[in-house]
């Protein structure tokens, strides 16, 4: 197989490995890191305390965790994907049970000083499973209903923990992401009809079933006005610092929303907004396009894979990025509801960081042995 | 590896699809990063100013109170005061535990303090203790190592060097309540005041100024970052009065314990140059507010120390009446001057008998007989033959029973009876009440500035209206000259019949007043007594000869008055002095009047432009 030809190359050993690194995409992570210190040292009121040299010392460690788990053998990974999602799924069993209560939901695990959230680290198993699953799946399998039951119930297991945390925004992030999976994996698009059809209803049905601050938070974010100093206050903030920005910004670390306390959380969530008021539109979209870069790399990654498992799985690590950007920006421009989403490699968060560059060393893996072909998980020992 | 190839197919287009996709989602932000940022810029940036700048009034200093010779008699004196700024103690209870220690606080003022801690933020200053003393300064300088958090600063306080003395004229400030800060926003400013009475509330608008303002950059939680603009306020204009602080102290000196009040005009020109009122009050007080038993002890006492009885207190101006009563049945040709009307002691009408003040009466009077001896029986019959309703015109003509054109808040117009009037009130006229508003008895009613304002109108001819200010922002106002006052319509041959019979009541023999004589004989005082009776005496008590007026209890008592004017023949001065229950005119007003009128003439303050020095102003009679 051409698999062990390859391995056994002599430029496969860990140098070979090191040299088919995509530096040109750690250039961009690095990148953005830069625009996060920048903006994170402008919101710690011109100075590199209390946010950016921790952001910075984080991004380092970041960065060598990526690319340990980029030299580790996709195969390994591919093997690992199950266990991991059993471990994620007893994790979230256990913030359900022993978590962290914040702002009215249970999210947060402790474990020896790391703040830990489960369902951020369920989401990159999550992503590993489904790839396991269809690596080497038929188009006759993928064609059997029945065949698309176990994967189905992987994704609806961890859905249905996170929405109980109570975690709405997580959540349907979750189940989107895997059914980015089902539909690259090649699922028939009028299963996917089938799917979304009744969730109009279903939407329906749950918004009885919210908790009073999911509901706030959505009826807040249909009427922002109604209460200008209460929940509405941090959307109401975020856009008139977004909008005093104009074209241009005000210029760096010379927001006067940030600055003068104006934006809540703006070391975190509201990271975005920093950047819309000082550099105005030219640096939102400039950091937009940023990001927009980071994703087409990781598409490109999975495009030009040679395995299965490898492709979906940098699809799904894309898709997660992407939609964790699409979320921040959007919550903070008021296009979708609060949902206490960072904004990768940019806001303020260890533990943020940590899932995403595991998520990156990952897909690091999968462009490391891009060209490594292998069949079925099990058959490959 | 065909199967393979296939599932790569299907994966590319798969992938490809959703890059478009995420490329839609990007661009579609982007779009709406647009709208935001640069289609609604202009709206959003402005409401980002509003939300970091915050323009604030700049009080304006509040313009002073001078009287005519530029003396201050109500100004503004630093107030010192120990506030407390929440986020310099670390430990609020113990500071004020400290605090208390060194001034004691009050359980009362403890938990204001409390309660405006909890509703300030931190770095508002809550003040603790105001109108500290040197003393009260130092105790807490020189603690202030165990005082965290407090501070001494300066705010500004009212002021009134003269005290109770010029209290009903200056009046006085105090907070201002909600509504008018409703009305204007700069009330609304800590330790701002409105002018609640006196020219301070006359004047209220031009003394309070403009407010400045000033933007200030401020953060969510309201702390000033930094100052933007500035804009200076136009403090508030200087109000000069007419009034002689000098003199009015030595005329207070002379009411000395008397509940009494005197007034002392140009007679040319209307200028106010004394208004005092015994008992008074300190205007300072209400500042601060005024203690419950304080307001109990005022309101209380029959002595009426917050009423200005120069303009708001009511008399019936008895005898000082009758020169009203004589000119107006000299207009209406009921009378001439030289007319004599027997004086038997009594006028018959009907079955009532109207007594004169002379038991055995005065024979065959002319009016300046009449005037001379103050008869009453003269006038009852003058008042008879002229009617009511013309006594009344001639009285409103002259300043009596009508509101004046007064620039101080709270005067009382009197009242003046007509036959209207009464009919208006259900009852009908009688001849018997035309008889005895002949002696300025009955239902008439009248203030000491009024019979001052009627005596200058007599002795100048002149219809002037008393006043107070003389000056805005130092700008002379109207008024000032005689010729700014047009002619009373009085021919000086009918108003001499009057001046001759005040001239004789006091300086010729057997006038009724010979007590009001002036030491000096180059310059003579013309003046009326007038006895104003509280309660009517009863015909037995007047007939059994017990009647003794000094015997009655001092409610009881008739008040006395005297009118008068000086020099007779160049009248300059005008004056009223009303004694409550100061029994009669003649014996207790009219040796007052020869004093003021001796102290008025000294300093002669409608000559002058600067205050009399000193040896002038403490010389004594």
């Amino acid at each position: 197989m051409m698999d062990r030809r390859l391995w056994r190359e002599p430029s496969f050993d860990l140098v070979g490995k090191v040299l088919r690194v995509n530096w040109l995409y750690v250039l961009l992570l690095c990148v953005l890191a830069g625009v996060g210190y920048a903006t994170l040292y402008s919101a710690g009121g011109g100075a590199a305390e209390p946010y950016a040299t921790r952001h910075a010392m984080r991004f380092g460690i970041g960065v060598i965790l990526m690319l340990a788990i980029g030299m580790v053998d996709i195969r390994v990974i591919a093997r690992l994907a199950w266990p991991a999602w059993l471990g994620g799924v007893i994790l979230l069993v256990l913030v359900l049970r022993m978590g962290h209560v914040g702002k009215g939901a249970q999210r947060w695990l402790e474990l020896g000083g790391l703040q830990l959230q489960p369902s951020e680290l369920m989401k990159l198993a999550l992503v590993l499973a489904l790839a396991s699953w269809f690596h080497r799946a038929s188009r006759e399998r993928m064609g059997n209903p029945l065949f698309l039951i176990p994967p189905i119930v992987a994704v609806l297991i961890p859905v249905g923990l996170i929405l109980k945390e109570p975690n709405l925004g997580t959540a349907a992030i979750t189940a989107m992401l895997g059914g980015a999976i089902f539909f690259a994996a090649g699922v028939r698009w009028w299963k996917f009809v089938l799917v979304l059809l009744p969730l109009p209803f279903l939407a329906h049905f749950a918004y009885g079933h919210l908790h009073d601050y999911q509901r706030a938070r959505i009826d807040t974010f249909l009427h922002p006005e109604s209460d200008p100093l209460g929940a509405g206050y941090n959307i109401i903030q975020s856009k008139i610092a977004l909008g005093s920005g104009g074209m241009w910004g005000k210029g760096y670390l010379q927001g006067t929303q940030a600055h003068l306390d104006f934006l809540p959380e703006k070391q975190t969530d509201f990271i975005f907004t920093i950047i819309g008021e000082e550099w105005g539109f030219a640096g939102g979209i400039a950091v937009i396009g940023l990001l927009g870069l980071i994703i087409l790399g990781g598409m490109l990654i999975a495009l030009r894979c040679r395995n299965q498992f490898g492709r979906l799985v940098a699809l799904g690590i894309s898709c997660n990025f992407f939609l964790y950007v699409f979320v921040n920006i959007a919550m903070v421009m008021g296009t979708i509801p609060v949902g206490g989403v960072p904004l990768p490699l940019v806001s303020h968060g260890g533990s943020a960081m940590l899932t995403v560059m595991v998520g990156f060393g990952i897909l690091m893996s999968v462009h490391v042995h891009r060209d490594v072909e292998f069949g079925s998980v099990r058959d490959d020992r | 590896m065909k199967r393979d190839g296939e599932r790569t197919g299907v994966f590319t287009r798969r992938a490809l699809l959703t890059m478009g996709g995420q490329a839609a989602v990007l661009g579609t932000l982007g779009v709406r990063l647009y709208q935001v940022q640069v289609e609604q810029g202009a709206r959003y940036n402005t409401m980002a100013d509003e939300n970091r700048i915050s323009a604030r009034m700049i009080a304006p200093p509040r313009g002073r109170i001078l009287d005519r010779f530029g003396l201050v008699v109500g100004g503004s004196t630093t107030n010192w005061r120990a506030v407390l700024i929440a986020e310099q103690a670390n430990n609020i209870p113990a500071t004020l535990d400290a605090f208390s220690a060194l001034l004691p606080l009050s359980e009362y003022e403890r938990a204001r303090i409390d309660r405006e801690l909890h509703r300030h933020r931190k770095f508002i200053p809550v003040l603790i203790r105001e109108f500290l003393t040197w003393d009260e300064m130092a105790a807490i300088e020189v603690n202030a190592p165990d005082l965290p958090g407090i501070v001494v600063d300066a705010g500004t306080s009212r002021s009134y060097p003269y005290g109770d003395k010029l209290a009903h004229i200056v009046g006085y400030v105090a907070p201002p309540n909600e509504e008018d800060v409703a009305d204007d926003p700069l009330l609304g400013l800590p330790g701002l005041r409105i002018g609640r009475a006196g020219m301070e509330k006359f004047h209220d608008l031009g003394l309070r100024g403009r407010a400045g303002s000033v933007q200030l950059e401020v953060n969510a939680v309201g702390r000033v970052i930094r100052e933007l603009d500035r804009q200076e306020g136009v403090p508030g204009e200087d109000v000069g009065l007419t009034i002689d602080a000098g003199l009015q102290e030595a005329v207070l000196a002379t009411l000395g314990d008397e509940s009494a009040s005197a007034v002392v005009m140009d007679c040319r020109n209307g200028e106010v140059l004394a208004m005092a009122t015994n008992p008074s009050f300190d205007p300072s007080v209400f500042n601060s507010g005024v203690s419950q038993a304080q307001w109990l002890e005022w309101t209380k006492d029959r002595r009426t120390p917050l009423i200005n009885k120069a303009t708001s207190g009511l008399y019936a101006p008895g005898s000082t009446f009758k020169m009203a009563v004589a000119l107006a049945g000299i207009e209406a040709k009921a009378i001439t001057p030289a007319d004599r009307i027997d004086c038997p002691g009594y006028l018959d009408l009907g079955d009532t008998r109207f007594h004169c003040w002379r038991r055995g009466g005065h024979g065959m009077l002319d009016l300046r007989g009449g005037l001379k001896n103050s008869c009453d029986v003269y006038f009852y019959e003058v008042a008879r033959r002229t009617g009511i309703d013309h006594v009344a015109a001639m009285a409103n003509r002259l300043g009596l029973g009508v509101e004046l054109d007064l620039d101080l808040p709270g005067q009382r117009p009197g009242l003046i009876p007509t036959r209207e009037w009464r009919i208006g009130h259900g009852h009908a006229w009688n001849i018997g009440d035309t008889i005895v508003s002949g002696i300025g008895q009955g239902f008439i009613q009248v203030t000491p500035l009024q019979l001052a304002t009627y005596v200058s109108r007599l002795a100048s001819g002149r219809l002037v209206q008393p006043h107070l200010t003389r000056k805005l922002a130092g700008a002379m106002q109207p008024g000032a000259e005689p010729e700014d006052w047009p002619l009373l319509g009085m021919s000086e041959k009918l108003l001499h019949n009057v001046r001759e019979g005040m001239w004789a009541v006091v300086n010729e023999q057997g006038g009724t007043a010979p007590l009001a004589r002036l030491a000096d004989p180059a310059v003579q005082l013309a003046g009326k007594t007038g006895s104003a009776q509280v309660r009517r005496v009863s015909r037995e008590l007047r007939e059994s000869g017990h009647f003794d007026s000094e015997k009655l209890p001092w409610e009881y008592r008739p008040h006395a008055l005297f009118v008068a004017y000086a020099p007779y023949d160049a009248p300059r001065y005008a004056l009223a002095v009303v004694i409550e229950h100061g029994n009669a005119g003649a014996a207790a007003a009219a040796p007052m009047a020869r004093d003021i009128m001796t102290q008025v003439l000294r300093r002669d303050p409608a000559n002058r432009t600067e205050a009399p020095s000193a040896q002038v102003a403490e010389a004594v009679p």
